[in-house]
């Protein structure tokens, strides 16, 4: 199982603050999690599309190309505007 | 050489961390910054909502608060940024450091700002009078970060 959380705008326009999801296959990325979620419905596919998304794995900043796995911690936002 | 980070709702005191900054015999120079919530031009802002994520935040500005740390001279580094809802005029962030020599300070809380408004997971939404909208990422406060690299 990989928790997956969003925030910020993202959260609001998917109206989902978590998502599990179930992962069978041990050879995910980040990118094939995005492709997954994108199927569940057309604003999923548009907010996950955007060019701008940031994700973090266990915290950490990281590209769409790192691999996942289950028990991982999954994170997806826009970009920051603290300070 | 320490750095502290706190994510708070309450308000800061930036007397108390000055005095607690100035404490360090071996450090000639204390530099602080403060960001307050301010007004719109072009509407009336009521209040403002600081969201975070719990841990990532935290982690993020200590690495922050490190790589100044491994780049300059530093005896502290103090860091606090606030989250919850915030009027105009209250504190939202403040960056604080000690060091012997004041370049080293001056630039260690610049990079600390620059790095913390790119890389620190937290967004602001604006209440106004017209509506509520989630505050766009500045390309100037992207462009900031490569003075660094």
């Amino acid at each position: 199982m990989i928790k997956i959380l969003f925030f910020a705008a993202l959260r609001e326009r998917l109206d989902c603050e978590q998502y599990l999801l179930s992962c069978a296959d041990t050879k995910l990325d980040v990118a094939a999690v995005v492709s997954q979620l994108q199927s569940l419905g057309s604003n999923w596919q548009q907010e996950l599309g955007r060019s701008d998304l940031l994700c973090a794995l266990n915290q950490q900043l990281v590209p769409l190309t790192t691999q996942v796995r289950s028990g991982d911690e999954l994170a997806f936002f826009p970009p920051v505007t603290g300070g | 050489m320490s750095v502290s980070v706190t994510v708070q709702q309450a308000n800061f005191s930036v007397a108390d961390e000055y005095a607690a900054l100035s404490q360090n015999p071996q450090c000639g120079a204390v530099v602080t910054f403060s960001g307050l919530v301010r007004e719109l031009a072009d509407t009336q802002l009521l209040a403002m909502t600081l969201e975070h994520y719990p841990g990532m935040t935290e982690r993020a500005l200590h690495d922050i608060g490190q790589q100044a740390l491994s780049r300059w001279q530093l005896g502290a580094v103090r860091i606090i940024h606030r989250v919850g809802r915030l009027t105009p005029n209250e504190q939202i962030v403040f960056v604080g450091i000690a060091s012997a020599h004041r370049d080293a300070a001056f630039a260690a809380a610049q990079f600390i700002m620059d790095y913390l408004k790119n890389q620190a997971p937290l967004w602001k939404k604006e209440h106004t009078a017209a509506g509520d909208y989630w505050v766009e990422a500045k390309t100037t406060d992207q462009a900031a970060i490569k003075r660094w690299l």
